[in-house]
């Protein structure tokens, strides 16, 4: 009886998603919280219209210098930049990758014991707190000017970025097939290279060749805190108001990215 | 527990494989799994354990080759007490217990080969095992398994490109290249057809027949069990309620394993005839 009770309470009344957050009043509040903070954001930006108006001849002429690029005048320079940068990149992602597969390894709360797993987690915290600018500007105070300084950031930066994503995907693989190679009587090294290896070579082939992309833009901005690469070219084309330059430099990079872009989908379409 | 059946001497024929004595497996939730498990496996025979879900057949096979540590009690695979092995001695032992698992748990992205020969890392070093460089003997028994479930021709086939049956014949091959005294097999026609899991518990049973292999299947299947295994073993909210023969299986036996389960089906019976009369 109270069963069919239920039932026609339910009966001829209209049907709802329950929402994501219960309480009526905080999701009001919230809502107006929201709506008052964008509002404030708002209100508070200062635009000096008048030079805005005086720099959009500046951009107009930037943008325009985009019809005349200027690959010959300095093309030395460009090559020799570029170089740099991809030796840069390639150099700093091997030797990054190579040392985040075992920090990665160590960060995966399912397969490290926890103070190993707390030290890893430790050196991608910090690695990922401190911008690649920061870390440029004080490698370079270290180093001096040049490629090793950014050879070193872009390394270090690479820590971070692969150690933790590859940790995040080996905590959620398939455990039934971790399980099936321990029940063998396998060795630890052994479990890793069967159990574990084979689920997250995928993720770990797509992030770095995301890596590797991500790292050659990086190389063009940190030239400009002075660690080498096609940055450096840059920031003299800038600083010699060779905008012509500038415009080449850019319009390599961009080709470079998506050669890299491009090269990356066929990498990934093979390791599935 | 306590009530006694016919065939109850199915239990002790010839050498036990396989001792446990009292295990206790009691999850940091406060589960209790197993309260207090006490069986013997003789050599050469297939028990099915039967049960409910979470009566703690999957708990009870995993204690025994301690993928699940038990909270107290004993283990012996032949003279070796598992329970008290370190991490090294373990291992060594794991090699004695072939396990098959419900969702075949191959590895995805290797080859068929892969997958079987993985049933030798215990025995072979890491580097032989890292560069796929098996030794001969493990390689022609690998093809000899794969050729006697009929999978030879899938030998360099990646195992995801293999069917549920052909698959789980894999997952059997693996296990036994591992040269086992027992098979640990938990739940092996669960994602299967009717018609595959037959061929599958036919296959199991013939293989442990062939290599005198003693054999503890998790199954969920009762008639399934009965049709293929020399004893069954009704286990409910960890305690064994029943054990002998499957041919000792009446509706009785049955409500005592799955006790409460047939209780809510008598009771949804009459609510609903109540429903129908109002």
């Amino acid at each position: 009886m109270r069963k069919s009770d239920a039932l026609s309470d339910r009966l001829d009344r209209p049907w709802r998603k329950p929402p994501l957050i219960k309480s009526p009043w905080l999701r009001r509040a919230l809502a107006i919280g929201v709506t008052a903070y964008l509002a404030a954001a708002i209100f508070s930006i200062e635009v000096n219209w008048l030079r805005v108006y005086e720099g959009l001849d500046r951009g107009a002429e930037f943008i325009m210098s985009f019809a005349r690029l200027d690959f010959i005048s300095r093309a030395g320079d460009i090559w020799s930049g570029m170089l740099e940068s991809i030796v840069m990149t390639v150099a700093a992602s091997v030797v990054g990758i190579a040392i985040s597969i075992p920090i990665g390894l160590g960060a995966a709360s399912n397969i490290a014991p926890l103070p190993i797993y707390l030290i890893c987690r430790g050196v991608i915290a910090v690695s990922r707190a401190l911008q690649e600018i920061i870390v440029a500007i004080l490698l370079v105070a270290i180093f001096g000017f040049g490629p090793l300084a950014g050879f070193l950031t872009l390394s270090f930066a690479t820590i971070g970025f692969l150690s933790k994503l590859l940790a995040e995907n080996i905590e959620s693989i398939d455990k039934a097939q971790t399980e099936a190679i321990r029940a063998t009587g396998s060795k630890w090294m052994q479990w890793i290279n069967y159990g574990v290896q084979p689920q997250v070579i995928p993720r770990l082939v797509g992030l770095g060749m995301y890596r590797i992309d991500i790292n050659f833009r990086e190389s063009a901005v940190l030239g400009l805190v002075g660690a080498g690469g096609i940055g450096a070219t840059l920031n003299t084309a800038f600083d010699r108001y060779e905008f012509d330059t500038a415009a080449a430099i850019l319009v390599v990079i961009i080709g470079i990215v998506m050669a890299l872009e491009y090269l990356s989908g066929l990498v990934r379409a093979r390791v599935q | 527990m306590g009530l006694s059946f016919p065939g109850q001497d199915a239990r002790t024929r010839g050498e036990a494989v396989l001792k446990i004595e009292k295990l206790v497996k009691t999850y940091k939730t406060g589960d209790k799994a197993l309260r207090a498990v006490d069986m013997e496996v003789p050599q050469g025979q297939v028990v099915s354990l039967i049960g409910p879900s979470g009566a703690g057949k999957s708990t009870l096979i995993r204690c025994i080759n301690r993928l699940v540590e038990p909270t107290s009690g004993k283990v012996w695979l032949d003279d070796v007490e598992i329970s008290g092995l370190s991490a090294g001695a373990l291992r060594r032992e794991r090699r004695r217990m072939g396990m098959i698992f419900q969702e075949y748990a191959l590895i995805e992205r290797l080859t068929v080969m892969e997958n079987v020969l993985s049933g030798r890392l215990g025995y072979v070093g890491f580097w032989r095992s890292f560069l796929r460089r098996y030794p001969q003997s493990d390689v022609n028994e690998a093809f000899r398994l794969l050729d006697r479930v009929d999978l030879l021709e899938m030998a360099d086939k990646r195992a995801d490109e293999l069917s549920g049956g052909q698959r789980q014949r894999v997952g059997i091959c693996r296990a036994l290249i591992q040269d086992p005294a027992l098979l640990l097999v938990d739940e092996p026609t669960a994602s299967l057809d009717p018609k595959t899991s037959r061929q599958i518990m036919r296959l199991i049973t013939e293989l442990c027949a062939e290599r005198q292999l003693a054999a503890i299947v998790n199954i969920h299947d009762v008639a399934l069990a009965q049709m293929f295994v020399q004893r069954v073993i009704g286990l409910r909210f960890g305690v064994i309620e029943f054990d002998g023969l499957p041919t000792a299986l009446t509706p009785e036996v049955l409500t005592a394993i799955y006790g409460e389960e047939d209780w809510q089906a008598t009771i949804r019976k009459d609510g609903e005839s109540e429903e129908l009369s109002a």
